[in-house]
């Protein structure tokens, strides 16, 4: 059984954090949420539609972290052959697709009322659009092959070329789009934003974060259980 | 409260957006946690049969 | 110990050159689909030469990387499937060597072809005088990311039954800065800008391409041997 004494662990560490990400997260949205949707002030020029920017711009920021996440555990799989590193990585890919896809869907509804379409090539949104993909990818060869050990170690590489390419397709959409650049496009976000709105903003990026936290720790134990069981029904077939 | 829920004019991006947030958190939450339980349920199901086996 | 592995390299290279042109080779079929694919645009879009010439350098990028994506998909199955890989796995050129010896034969035995070609599909369709030289000077410098990030793909879907679909989806995204940097480059001549900035960054990707490449593709195909 001391193959699974790491995993032990794990779940004792992950019972440890669980309670406490949970509060704050709990905590965290529900500021966050009073804050965006009532304390805070309608923007000047966009008007109530600034909310969206409240749920917007966290889910891009996790889109990102939860990439970088996947690509240390990916390293961690590949070079020092721990076991669970190829899981975390697992773990973590549903949420960063979903925070991805949510990034992409909350700025469309935001782009309709700012720049009167759903979809512009800006180049922000076309950078999260090729990172969708990038998590797609990463899924579908966990999904493709049956061997998990296999299939972890597949994943992994792929992680990792992807990071590797992610600073240069930011650069190249980047570039593409101020050849491109239509005469007038409202630009999202912005380095100048207020105090007003920069409180909600950062309380609701916290929450989000704990959110990661929690159903990250919630998906490991699934993860380790999934692997355990595959491992306990091959030594009922085998032992 | 009418004039909360109109959201100066935006109400359907707004809410569509802080809806689609909501709806994708909770429902993967939700899924994490059964497929977890289900998971933890097959394992322990398995284990005595082992050790009886053993 | 140089002379051994420049042959094993040569070998690898000289015969899979041969059967890119063989008999149902990926040779000849890339540049089929080539040909096709860039013609189906002109039924699809409408024969106006003003329309056709403004999309000319995107449709020729575009459909030359679904090629090299399509020519790619076996690159390793087929040595895999019947255990050479294993014995040139042994080789003293090692499992990167040998991607790296595939890879160039890949593309200069289907990829080259291609961009040999395209001055004609540009007549196709109605390409611009100045853009000519800067796309075929394009698509050298930028395919053979292609080919090297393709082989990446390839083998990371190598033990998958119809791995095809799979690898598309793998490849795609990583190929977006090469064909962002390719057609910026003939964009570039054809407003009477310089292209070279575009040019330089495709050979940055490619470089780039170069290094990671046949490391990755090695690290890949020694766990399908496994």
């Amino acid at each position: 059984m001391h193959r699974f004494a790491n995993p032990a662990e794990f779940n004792r560490l992950a019972d440890r954090i669980l309670p406490w990400s949970l509060a704050i997260m709990a905590g965290a949205f529900a500021a966050g949420l009073y804050l965006a949707l009532f304390a805070s002030p309608p923007d000047y020029q966009q008007g109530d539609s600034v909310r969206i920017m409240y749920v917007h711009v966290p889910a891009a920021w996790m889109a990102m972290f939860t990439y970088m996440v996947m690509a240390g555990a990916s390293f961690t799989a590949l070079v020092w052959r721990h076991p669970l590193a190829d899981l975390a990585g697992k773990a973590a890919a549903p949420i960063g697709a979903t925070f991805t896809a949510l990034a992409l869907v909350t700025g469309s509804l935001w782009g309709k009322p700012m720049w009167g379409t759903y979809w512009e090539w800006d180049g922000r949104m076309t950078s999260v659009l090729v990172l969708f993909f990038l998590y797609l990818g990463y899924m579908a060869v966990w999904q493709s092959m049956d061997d998990e050990a296999k299939a972890g170690r597949a994943a992994s590489i792929l992680a990792l070329v992807g990071v590797a390419n992610i600073p240069i397709i930011k650069f190249s959409v980047d570039w593409w789009n101020t050849l491109h650049q239509p005469a007038s496009v409202m630009r999202m976000g912005g380095p100048t934003i207020d105090g007003t709105m920069l409180w909600p903003l950062l309380i609701m990026a916290l929450a989000y974060k704990a959110y990661f936290v929690t159903v990250f720790l919630w998906r490991m134990k699934l993860e380790i259980n999934r692997r355990k069981l595959s491992v306990l029904s091959q030594a009922e077939v085998y032992g | 409260m009418a004039e909360f829920l109109d959201m100066g004019g935006y109400a359907v991006f707004v809410w569509a957006a802080y809806g689609l947030c909501a709806a994708a958190l909770v429902g993967l939450a939700l899924h994490s946690l059964k497929a977890g339980k289900q998971a933890r349920d097959r394992v322990e199901a398995l284990r005595p049969r082992r050790r009886k086996g053993a | 110990m140089a002379a051994p592995l420049r042959s094993v390299f040569m070998a690898v290279l000289a015969r899979d050159m041969r059967l890119a042109w063989s008999q149902g080779g990926t040779g000849t079929m890339a540049l089929s689909f080539f040909l096709i694919a860039v013609t189906l645009f002109a039924f699809g879009v409408g024969p106006e030469p003003q329309v056709l010439s403004r999309i000319a350098a995107g449709v020729i990028w575009v459909v030359a990387l679904l090629a090299c994506l399509l020519s790619l998909d076996r690159l390793y199955q087929a040595d895999f499937e019947d255990g050479s890989l294993d014995d040139l796995a042994l080789s003293p050129l090692g499992l990167a060597g040998v991607a790296g010896a595939k890879i160039l034969a890949h593309w200069l035995a289907t990829v080259l072809p291609l961009i040999l070609i395209t001055p004609l599909l540009g007549l196709f369709m109605h390409l611009g005088a100045d853009g000519y030289l800067v796309l075929i000077a394009s698509l050298m410098i930028g395919t053979p990311a292609l080919s090297l990030i393709g082989s990446i793909g390839a083998a990371l879907t190598v033990s998958v039954r119809r791995g095809g679909v799979l690898m598309a989806l793998l490849v795609l995204p990583l190929y977006v800065p090469t064909l962002i940097f390719g057609v910026g480059a003939v964009d570039a001549a054809l407003n009477m800008v310089t292209p070279m900035e575009n040019l330089a960054l495709l050979g940055a990707v490619s470089l780039v391409a170069l290094v990671i490449g046949p490391i990755a593709s090695a690290a890949a195909l020694r766990l399908a041997l496994e």
